[in-house]
């Protein structure tokens, strides 16, 4: 028999019996993050391909989220701080070897830009809201339209942006991917955590948040060939996925015993349903084969699988999250 | 997480200047933020001499105070043979005992107030005047000597001359006939002296140490944990006989697991195959020894082989083990122990172990015991004490010829209603003791304290006992007070000084002030001709050449031994026995009709469907006493029962469940205990930590509760289970290892169901009713709770 | 730092030592003790093993945390400033020892081998007071010093090597 105890009470908070001082808001901001991410992704790639006005909702609509979601993520990272009033000493410093140093500094400038992006193009939302015969939101238009023309600053910044629009484009392509692959490396930095720490999670969290990004859209647009278009996309991404879970837990499997009982999480352990029913099968498959058989003509409300791998991409960090921090080297 | 006001009041009046700061410029501004508290640097402390009181063994070592008065830190002081600087966690940890915010703080008078029992703040005057009025009631109705003391510690002797002054020489230690009394009276026997405290152990020399109901370790005797620790540094044996695999069974060269109450089969193996095998020191045995012949023949029927099936030990280990000392002779020390009252035979079996440690040579020698030296300060000159009608002698001593001191529990048998004999005792004080937990036999406690007119207690913290007294004195800690100098026996004899760190906090006072405002209230003001304790300590240090502003500086001195420490070689030596030899037959035993060499006598087997109660204790903690230090219960907050993992099995129980125990005569335990599935203990029996279970709650007129609140009801107290004492016909020690339980996973029904008794002083203790329902409670939400914050990792 | 497990009696002296020390709030501590119990009755092997930051050389907190208050200061000693620290707890997550917690104030709090003593010329609390004597502190970069010689004489041991981040504890069976 093999024993091993604590001799003095160390009840101290997350400690025992697993680290657990990360929970939903992180897991919550990692999926936003992603999802931000993905959207600005589609944004900028579809605009350089020239496609901005074939795909109004991808390119100009949607990046007004971005900033929203951005901001969500971001309260609820200062709500998990423990020492919150001490957060701006984040950007006193760039540090290199810190994913949450320069993943904070992307987001920055992820935020600024996606929030210059929807302004740049004020004018073809609200001719994109008229369109649709949606004016409720005119005085809002309006009233962005006033401030950004009222001082001469923001006015120039706005009209630099539309000129060098490629430009900032490009870097908002750089700046969505690094953004994604953040997500992901932040967990895999923790090489405490053997479940975190393999070089599969920096590829699967953005795959997985272009994938929510894909959905997004699709579920929003109103444009039918917006909407086919990231079906199919979403489904390739679907399948990049699987591919990479397989590959992940094989890893996993093949590698040292701290690796195989992280993998063993999900082979039987814990978080088996919660991994491949609930994320696996509902957040994964389901809307794969949803989106397959609306490919081939049934007629399925695009929602479905689009709010199906939203869920999945949230639950899938949720488990993550939670998982990880189990996973330990044995003592 | 918490969310510090403080900070953030603090922090927004800067925070906009915060963010044009450079991280390294914010270090500069760290006290513009939030004053942290940095650590105290050795500069800046200011150092008070104390010595500690956490424990009997009474290092000395320095408060460190930082420039606000406040108290730090406690180390050890360098130059203390008991601690060499180095204390153990109760003594680092001794300053909890001063911040638990849980302390007595003011005096406390039992009054009724609408039919209920509760207590009332009350003044220092009030409480003396009460304290003194009732003194003289019982002194006219049934004499000054019906008035008992149970002291302990360094308080004690301020009572216990109060008391003498006054008339009265009534007094026991619970830690004397609980604890070491069987110890002393075995090496009186046979060497003329006991071994007092230190025990005189020349670890630090020896080959071959041998613990035989000793573990060092957890017992955390601070001097000889180090000994111990340098011991296994030098590479030497020691040989660990414990039912348990103790944590110094894991430092030993070989543990032998024996089966509980067969020691003495052990002990007298062991003598058999050193006499016959010849590995005694023969030229010390026939030049300081009486009695040989007649112990080499008694023991010949004691072989190993025999006592293999007694002991389960098997005999080629019994062999070896007597091999490996004998080759050590005289560099070997068969350890006393300290708490020796087991099974009831323990004069006899200690005297084995004195036996042994004879023959082998050890006693005066180096590697073996030495001879102590101490220091004796002059008593303050004081009008002669009046001598009593009778004292604890005449309780004592007509029963056991061996008792040195007074028994507890006859003490508490002359205070039970049904006695009616001469020495009846009427009133108690209690001081800086707990009987509730210290003595067994709870019920007959009860009913000897119920059957008082008077209790008082003087304590620091709340405990079972308060909750019986009339009136109740707060008493300030070890570090806010002035006690008597230590002058215990070492290697080199020396004396240590306890100073008063601080003013006493909320309004308790000191054991010497309450004892001396008490004194001057009956009239003693001839016995107090000084104003201040500190007086007289300095008038005694100033006997022996020192004074009390030397000792303040350097809190412990030394002074050069007056006689050698080990024999010289063929050296005369008087011994203060009858025959002025070593006894390994005892004369006086033989004359009073006690077994003149010891004896093995079976005390019986375990009941079926009980397992054997082993108490012992927790290096962290000194039983009951510091369990609500907060420092200390942050160290070790609640007692693990342990159960070998096949009887886990048996009843299913599993590693961190929390059961309820029972004894044969149906007493089941008030709270619950956490199991611990360990391989560390016999089959056959279970351990549990001594002292836990405080069930102690009072209430006060204000609303007020006063209780040990971190400690109260957490595991159970092994006092409370504790059915049948074996009482030891030499001293009168009480023997607790004969006790067995059961265990349950759901609370079992008492066997008896007890009457209520409308008594109006257990109602402030608390009814059994509301008792019941709480350990219901507070099992519940034990488990519930408990197990999500278990402290146990997964094995993995 | 070397610590002699032979000796060790898990009394957890070197966990209060550190808390009077260090006003490590009660309920927290620095550092603690493990019990590892092997083998069945009646032969049993147990030791005890006093824990805390190793002090790593290869420090994941100090690479994880995005402020820079986890830091190196000379002689190797990982500390953290508490005023720099936004409690976003990366270093807790990627210490594989549970060495480092959150403070009741909200900065990340964790061993400083006592660094304000060592300055002094002084062992750190917990060694200082340790009545078994079981542990030593040195320089482990000078190769004469007496905890060096230890190491190399000695069969020692560190916790999860396998994690990678070079652990400056030894335990010396």
């Amino acid at each position: 028999m093999e024993e091993q105890l604590l001799v003095n009470t160390r009840d101290i908070y997350g400690l025992y019996p697993h680290v657990h001082v990360w929970g939903f808001p992180i897991a919550a901001y990692l999926f936003l993050g992603g999802l931000a991410a993905g959207i600005l992704l589609f944004a900028t790639i579809y605009y350089l391909r020239g496609k901005a006005d074939e795909m109004p909702f991808t390119v100009k609509i949607a990046p007004i989220f971005t900033f929203l979601i951005i901001m969500v993520g971001l309260v609820l990272l200062v709500y998990d701080l423990h020492h919150k009033l001490y957060v701006w000493q984040l950007f006193m410093t760039f540090r290199i070897e810190s994913p949450m140093s320069w993943g904070a500094w992307t987001l920055v400038g992820v935020s600024v830009f996606s929030l210059l992006w929807p302004l740049s193009y004020i004018d073809d939302i609200e001719a994109y809201l008229h369109e649709r015969n949606w004016r409720r939101l005119d005085g809002v238009t309006n009233f962005i339209r006033k401030f950004i023309h009222k001082w001469k600053i923001p006015h120039f910044i706005i009209l630099m942006f539309r000129k060098y629009r490629t430009f900032f484009a490009y870097i908002l392509l750089i700046l969505s991917v690094i953004l994604g692959i953040y997500t992901g490396i932040l967990l895999s930095a923790f090489n405490a955590h053997p479940l975190w720490n393999n070089s599969i999670l920096g590829p699967l969290f953005l795959v997985s948040g272009v994938s929510t990004g894909s959905a997004f859209v699709m579920w929003l647009s109103n444009n039918k060939k917006e909407r086919a278009l990231m079906s199919t996309i979403d489904m390739v991404l679907i399948a990049v996925e699987l591919f990479f879970i397989v590959h992940m837990i094989m890893g996993m499997q093949a590698g040292p015993e701290a690796y195989k009982q992280a993998a063993h999480l999900f082979l039987g352990g814990e978080f088996t349903v919660m991994f491949w029913v609930v994320f696996v099968g509902f957040g994964l498959v389901l809307p794969f084969i949803l989106e397959a058989m609306e490919f081939k003509g049934f007629h399925i409300h695009p929602a479905v699988p689009a709010l199906l791998v939203l869920m999945g991409g949230l639950v899938f960090r949720i488990i993550m999250v939670n998982a990880g921090q189990i996973s330990e080297y044995p003592f | 997480m918490s969310f510090n006001r403080r900070n953030f009041i603090k922090i927004s009046g800067v925070a906009g200047a915060g963010v044009a700061l450079s991280p390294k410029l914010s270090g500069a501004f760290q006290s513009f933020f939030k004053e942290e508290k940095q650590p105290l640097k050795e500069s800046d402390a200011i150092k008070v001499p104390t010595v500690c009181e956490i424990c009997f063994w009474n290092c000395a070592g320095w408060v460190y105070k930082d420039k606000e008065n406040n108290i730090r830190k406690i180390l050890g002081n360098d130059i203390d043979p008991h601690s060499n600087g180095r204390l153990c966690p109760r003594g680092t940890g001794g300053l909890g005992m001063y911040y638990d915010e849980d302390r007595l703080k003011t005096p406390l008078i039992r009054v009724e107030k609408d039919g209920k029992q509760i207590f009332k703040k009350a003044t220092w005057d009030e409480a003396l005047d009460l304290i003194a009025k009732n003194m003289k009631t019982i002194d006219k109705k049934y004499g000054k000597e019906s008035i008992a003391l149970f002291y302990h510690g360094k308080t004690g002797p301020h009572f216990k001359h109060l008391l003498q002054y006054w008339g009265s020489d009534t007094n026991a230690k619970p830690a004397s006939a609980q604890c070491l009394i069987t110890r002393e009276a075995g090496y009186i026997a046979t060497y003329g002296a006991g071994l007092a405290s230190p025990e005189p152990t020349d670890i630090r020399s020896t080959d071959c140490l041998v613990l035989i109901g000793s573990h060092i370790g957890e017992n955390m005797h601070n001097g000889h944990v180090q000994d111990v620790s340098e011991l296994i540094d030098r590479g030497g044996d020691i040989i660990t006989v414990d039912p348990r695999f103790s944590t110094v069974a894991s430092h030993s060269t070989k543990w032998l697991p024996i089966k509980p109450s067969t020691d003495m089969a052990l002990l007298l193996a062991w003598m058999n195959v050193i006499i016959n095998e010849n590995l005694y020191d023969a030229d010390y045995v026939k030049q300081y020894t009486y009695g040989f012949e007649e112990l080499a023949a008694h023991v010949q029927k004691y072989t190993p082989e025999w006592a293999q099936g007694i002991t389960t030990i098997p005999a080629a280990d019994i062999y070896k083990t007597a091999r490996m000392m004998g080759a050590a002779s005289p560099k070997v020390i068969i350890h006393p122990g300290r708490h020796t009252a087991w099974y009831g035979d323990d004069t006899q079996r200690t005297r084995a172990m004195a036996i042994l440690n004879a023959i082998l040579g050890s006693w005066g020698r180096k590697g073996g015991f030495y001879f102590p030296d101490k220091i004796t300060l002059p008593t303050y000159p004081h009008p002669e004490i009046p001598k009593p009608r009778w004292t604890w002698r005449e309780i004592s001593q007509g029963k056991h010829k061996m008792a040195f001191a007074g028994i507890t529990n006859e003490i508490m048998d002359h205070a039970l209603p049904e006695y009616k004999g001469p020495f009846k005792i009427k009133a108690m004080f209690f001081v800086a003791t707990n009987p509730i937990q210290a003595i067994p036999e709870e019920q007959k406690i009860i009913r000897a304290l119920k059957n008082q007119e008077f209790i008082v207690a003087v304590d620091t913290m709340p405990s079972e006992i308060t909750g019986y007294a009339d009136v109740v004195l707060p008493e300030a800690t070890f570090l806010e007070r002035l006690d008597d100098i230590r002058t215990s026996q070492h290697k080199s004899p020396n004396i240590a000084l306890r100073y008063p760190a601080v003013k006493p906090k909320y309004d308790s006072k000191p054991g010497w002030w309450i004892a001396r405002e008490l004194g001057l209230k009956l009239g003693l003001q001839d016995f107090y001709r000084w104003e201040n304790f500190e007086d007289v300590l300095d008038w005694q240090l100033k006997q022996v050449g020192s004074s009390m502003e030397e000792m303040k500086k350097v809190g412990v001195k030394h002074f050069p031994r007056k006689k050698p420490m080990f024999l010289e070689k063929d050296e005369e030596y008087w011994f203060n026995t009858n025959t002025g030899k070593i006894e390994l037959y005892s004369t006086d035993f033989d004359e009073w009709g006690y077994k003149p060499l010891p004896e093995y006598k079976s005390h019986g087997e375990v009941p079926s469907g009980y397992l054997r109660l082993i108490y012992g204790r927790l290096p962290m903690h000194t039983f009951g006493r510091t369990l609500n230090n907060p420092n200390l219960f942050d160290l070790k907050s609640e007692p693990l029962l342990w159960i070998n993992p096949k009887i886990a099995k048996i009843y299913g129980i599993e590693n961190g469940q929390y059961i309820w125990l029972q004894n044969p005569k149906g007493k089941v335990s008030s709270f619950t205990v956490k199991v611990r599935v360990t391989e560390r203990i016999r089959h056959d029996s279970v351990f549990l930590p001594h002292g836990f279970g405080n069930k102690g709650r009072i209430f006060v007129d204000d609303g007020t509760v006063h209780e040990m609140s971190r400690t109260y009801g957490r595991g159970i107290s092994d006092a409370e289970m504790i059915h049948q004492v074996s009482i030891d016909p030499e001293t009168g020690g009480t023997g607790m290892r004969n006790n067995f339980v059961s265990l349950h996973t759901e609370k079992p029904k008492p066997v008896k169901k007890k009457k209520v008794k409308k008594d109006t002083k257990s109602k402030v203790d608390k009814n059994s009713v509301k008792k019941d329902k709480e350990a219901k409670v507070k099992a519940k939400d034990s488990l519930a709770v408990k197990k999500k914050k278990s402290l146990l990792k997964d094995p993995k | 730092m070397a610590i002699e497990i032979n000796k060790c009696v898990g009394c957890a002296d070197c966990v209060v030592a550190c808390q009077t020390e260090n006003d490590v709030p009660i309920g927290y501590s620095r550092d603690w003790v493990v019990e590892k119990v092997k083998g069945y009755y009646p032969n049993i092997f147990l030791h005890f093993e006093t824990q805390r930051c190793n002090h790593c050389e290869d420090t994941p907190c100090v690479r994880t945390c995005p402020t820079g208050a986890s830091h190196v200061i000379e002689g190797g000693i990982v500390k953290v400033i508490h005023d720099e620290c936004i409690g976003c707890g990366a270093c807790i997550e990627s210490c594989p020892y549970d060495a480092r917690y959150f403070h009741p104030d909200g900065y990340v709090d964790k061993c400083t081998f006592c660094d304000h003593r060592v300055e002094d010329g002084l062992n750190p609390a917990c060694v200082s007071v340790c009545p078994t004597n079981c542990m030593h502190f040195g320089d482990l970069d000078d190769p004469d010093s007496d905890i060096s010689k230890l190491i190399v004489k000695r069969d020692s041991y560190t916790l999860l090597p396998e994690a990678g981040t070079a652990p400056q504890i030894y335990y010396l069976k």
